[in-house]
């Protein structure tokens, strides 16, 4: 059957309007190019908005000793030597430019008593390293860059939905996508595709990530052909809320601890001297998240199944100047007063270190005329990810796939994509519309209880084997889900079209986690309790037919001169 | 665990001529906010009910909507304010998409037209600049663009003749024009083609800022003194006269 849709023509598209797809945007406009962005929400609400704590960049305000160097060994050790070397390296070298570039397209940071911006401390990281306006970063960062992508000629669709990337050969040459407010179908051809479509935190029961986090650019860029690296690697943020109901999970700032907050259990005694004598709550995420994890099993928890933050002793005016959110977050949601009583935190589900795998330099994949940047793409953080590293991430990266993507679209043609294609794909798009269909959001509940209860924070291979199993079945069931209405603004649809990605993103997490039969990062087995030089590698996942396989690669030799600037592994 | 009655504005603009109320019925539980009970509704009712929300937690400025009669976000309010009916309808001053979505693109059109941030070309960088000079500014880059604002000023919803941008766009303008690193002035182009003199300060956007803006104190009615030459606002007033030092000398060397 002919089905209708409209035909739009672009250099570069850009699926995703998060800091990544933004910054990726301003790049490959400014190189001369033609830019269109697409993204799932409106423009400037994407998950970028949430972000709290701040930018890591060694800049050296407060602690002069700070540099490249120390903040490119703190990435590398603390991803547990599995990270990319070259990405962290540029990550380090150009997260300064980029935060000093966003002051000069009009973000207002904090400052120093001089004047200067000021820094705050962050997990993990040696000094105090972190740019930030207030508990607000995000949202100054997606608002100064919104600014500047409207004062260019860079076309944008919001609330336009990708639902699968066209190919010609073995390259990718567009994308085909709804528009929710209208129900019309659009055929993008481009020469160079950018997934930046972020996180997957959603197919978990309890996490800080917003609605789109479902792992749409995994599930897009896999079934392209694209490869996938780490996503066993899942970040816990140790502070999430717990009480009450209907905003558990949504995130506590690891500024909280970093401004001086401190982990109490039930008994009132200040348990991270006992997991972590010299780092205390502020040692990297994956050990804080399972100290809280421990103590809450230990029967050491709090009324509704936490520990305690307490901030209190800091005085209403310091919490309310450095923490307004999380004032406002307590006050509004829970009725807690920060300045005077304790939060109850949980770790939630925060952050996906694996993705697609990428070229450092370019952010291109392994399938030609695809790149990919931001929370989806993979390499950087390795086995665990910095607070503060990701802010920098989608800045430095986003810039490098904007430019290697215009690159690349100076050689590059546009292609016809296939009209069956085309049609083939509207017609599974419509296939959802029935009488008939099972309920969406009964199958997603079904996915995020079962990776909450057996993929959590400890796994086990008989956990991981039920999820598995269970994963499996969903998969199965999956192309019976259906809604009715029709395709105008249509979230039911839009959940079915979602299910396969969040599948794709929660096998991968659970094959690869049943692989790596070690502890290592955020990656934490109860059986294998210990890390394994063995697994000094990466996992790699790949379609073949309709099957996922999985390879396991050696990390890519650091060179020399780089070699000299971390602190050697520990067995 | 307690039930509320939650009545719904229901309506295709593109099938329907007229909306109508649906009520449904919703069990509550201790902390809910409205979003929780319309999308109660939406996955176990009637998945075809349209709504928007991203980020449940008063930071995207997505789930604007009138509940009982009151702009407000539906993630941040609580039923436990409301009583055990509550009515929830679309913003009215912005077409009507469906159910509770409305099309708000108009707002990218006329954020286009403000002028960007300009930064003055003589400060050395990296930049110097004192925390109590950014404060002013810090105030209106809070703004989630939630439109709430624009939804409650009748200007904008009774009077969309004028041409008034609204509040947030005045928010907007001000922002950058309090940036102590902005070389601009956007009053004029305010009072001259952003319908700035429409505004009869009735401080009604200000009272729904779920970011406690002071849109109209702190925004509107310092750039529509600066638009009549008049320097009401000190901090505006410093900062502008050492820009124009700044300027005077800058064209000196040129
Ligand atoms: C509560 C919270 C606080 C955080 N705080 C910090 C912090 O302080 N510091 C830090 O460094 N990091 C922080 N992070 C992490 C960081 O915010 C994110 O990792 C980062 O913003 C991701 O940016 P992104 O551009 O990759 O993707 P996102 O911002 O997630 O954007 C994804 C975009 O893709 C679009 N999209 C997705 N699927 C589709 C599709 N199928 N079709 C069309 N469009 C699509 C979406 O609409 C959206 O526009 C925090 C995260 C959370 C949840
Ligand atoms: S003060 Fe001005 S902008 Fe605000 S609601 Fe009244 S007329 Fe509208
Ligand atoms: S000024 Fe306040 S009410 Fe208006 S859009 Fe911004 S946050 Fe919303
Ligand atoms: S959903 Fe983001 S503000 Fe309500």
């Amino acid at each position: 059957m002919a089905e209708k849709y409209i035909d739009y023509e672009t250099d570069i598209l850009i699926i995703g309007a998060g800091g990544a797809g933004l910054r990726a945007a301003i790049a490959g406009f400014d190189s001369g190019v033609r830019v269109t962005v697409v993204t799932k929400s409106l423009l400037g609400k994407a998950h970028t908005v949430m972000a709290e704590g701040g930018i890591a960049a060694s800049l050296g305000n407060l602690d002069s000793k700070d540099n490249w160097e120390v903040h490119f060994n703190d990435t590398f050790v603390e991803g547990v030597y599995i990270s990319n070397w070259r990405m962290a390296e540029l990550l380090a070298r150009e997260a300064p430019d980029r935060v000093y570039e966003l002051e000069q397209y009009g973000a207002l940071f904090d400052r120093t008593p001089e004047g200067k911006i000021s820094q705050r401390a962050f997990g993990a990281h040696t000094y105090r390293r972190l740019c930030h306006v207030g508990d607000r970063t995000g949202l100054e960062l997606i608002k100064t860059l919104e600014d500047q992508v409207l004062h260019r000629d860079i076309k944008f669709f919001d609330e336009m939905y990708i639902t699968k990337l066209l190919k010609k050969g073995d390259r990718v040459i567009g994308a085909v996508g709804i528009k929710l407010n209208s129900g019309e179908f659009y055929a993008f051809r481009a020469k160079a595709v950018i997934v930046a479509t972020g996180g997957c935190g959603k197919i978990y029961k309890v996490t800080s990530n917003s609605w789109e986090s479902t792992g749409d650019g995994l599930g897009l860029a896999f079934n392209a052909g694209a490869e996938l690296m780490d996503m066993e690697m899942i970040q816990f943020h140790p502070t999430g809320m717990v009480y009450p109901p209907g905003v558990r999970g949504l995130l506590v700032t690891e500024g909280v601890r970093g401004d001086g907050g401190i982990l109490l259990n039930s008994e009132g005694e200040r348990f991270m001297l006992r997991y972590s004598p010299k780092k205390k709550e502020l040692d990297a995420r994956d050990i804080v998240a399972r100290a809280n994890y421990a103590e809450i099993m230990a029967g050491r928890g709090t009324p509704h199944g936490g520990v305690y933050l307490d901030i209190s002793h800091k005085g209403a005016d310091y919490i309310k100047t450095k923490l307004p959110s999380m004032y406002a977050q307590f006050k509004d949601f829970a009725g807690v007063d920060i300045t005077k009583e304790k939060m109850e935190v949980a770790p939630t589900v925060h952050y996906q270190m694996g993705g697609i795998k990428v070229d450092p330099d370019t952010t291109r994949t392994n399938v030609e005329g695809l790149f990919a940047a931001g929370e989806v793409a993979s390499g950087l953080h390795g086995g665990n990810r910095l607070g503060g590293n990701s802010l920098a991430d989608i800045l430095v990266f986003g810039r490098r796939s904007g430019l290697g993507a215009a690159e690349y679209t100076k050689k590059a043609t546009l292609e016809d994509p296939s009209k069956s294609d085309i049609e083939g794909e509207i017609a599974r798009v419509k296939s959802y519309l029935r009488d008939d269909g099972r309920n969406p959001y009964e199958v997603i509940e079904e996915l995020s209880s079962n990776m909450s209860e057996n993929v959590g924070i400890i796994r086990t291979e008989t956990n991981l084997q039920k999820a598995l199993i269970k994963i499996l079945e969903l998969k199965s069931a999956a192309p019976k889900v259906g809604v009715r209405g029709d395709l105008k603004y249509n979230k039911g649809l839009l959940a079915c079209l979602e299910i396969p990605n969040m599948l794709t993103a929660a096998e991968a997490i659970v094959r690869g986690a049943i692989t790596r039969k070690e502890s290592r990062g955020a990656h934490a087995r109860s059986d294998y309790p210990k890390k394994d030089p063995n697994f000094k590698k990466n996992i790699i996942y790949k379609k073949s037919g309709d099957e996922m396989k999985l390879e396991l690669r050696p990390v890519p030799e650091m060179p020399e001169n780089l070699k000299k600037l971390v602190d050697p592994e520990e067995y | 665990m307690g039930k509320i009655t939650l009545s719904i504005y229901r309506r295709d603009p593109a099938v329907e001529a007229e909306g109508k109320f649906v009520d449904y019925e919703v069990p509550t539980e201790d902390g809910m906010v409205v979003l929780d009970a319309v999308k109660y509704v939406e996955t176990n009712i009637d998945p075809t009910l349209s709504l928007r929300w991203n980020c449940k937690a008063g930071k995207c400025g997505s789930c604007s909507a009138e509940i009982n009669y009151k702009p407000s976000l539906m993630c941040k309010t609580r039923i436990d304010t409301l009583g055990d009916h509550i009515k929830v309808a679309p913003m009215g001053a912005f077409p009507l998409i469906k159910d509770l979505v409305t099309d708000v693109s108009a707002n990218w059109e006329m954020l286009k037209k403000i002028p960007v941030f300009t930064p003055r070309q003589d400060a050395p960088k990296p930049w110097i600049i004192a925390q109590i000079d950014i404060e002013r500014s810090k105030e209106f880059k809070k703004c989630i663009e939630c439109f709430l604002c624009q939804d409650v000023c009748h200007v904008v919803r009774e009077h969309s003749g004028t041409g008034y941008f609204g509040p947030r766009h005045i928010v907007k303008a001000a922002s950058a024009d309090m940036h102590p690193m902005d070389a601009l002035d956007r009053s004029e182009f305010l009072d001259a083609n952003a319908g700035l003199g429409f505004c009869n300060i009735t401080k009604c956007c200000t009272e729904v800022c779920p970011e406690d803006i002071h849109i109209t104190d702190n925004a509107i009615i310092p750039e529509k003194e600066r638009a009549v030459n008049a320097f009401y606002d000190p901090i505006a007033m410093i900062a502008r006269s050492r820009r124009r030092k700044k300027e005077a000398k800058n064209n000196g060397k040129q």
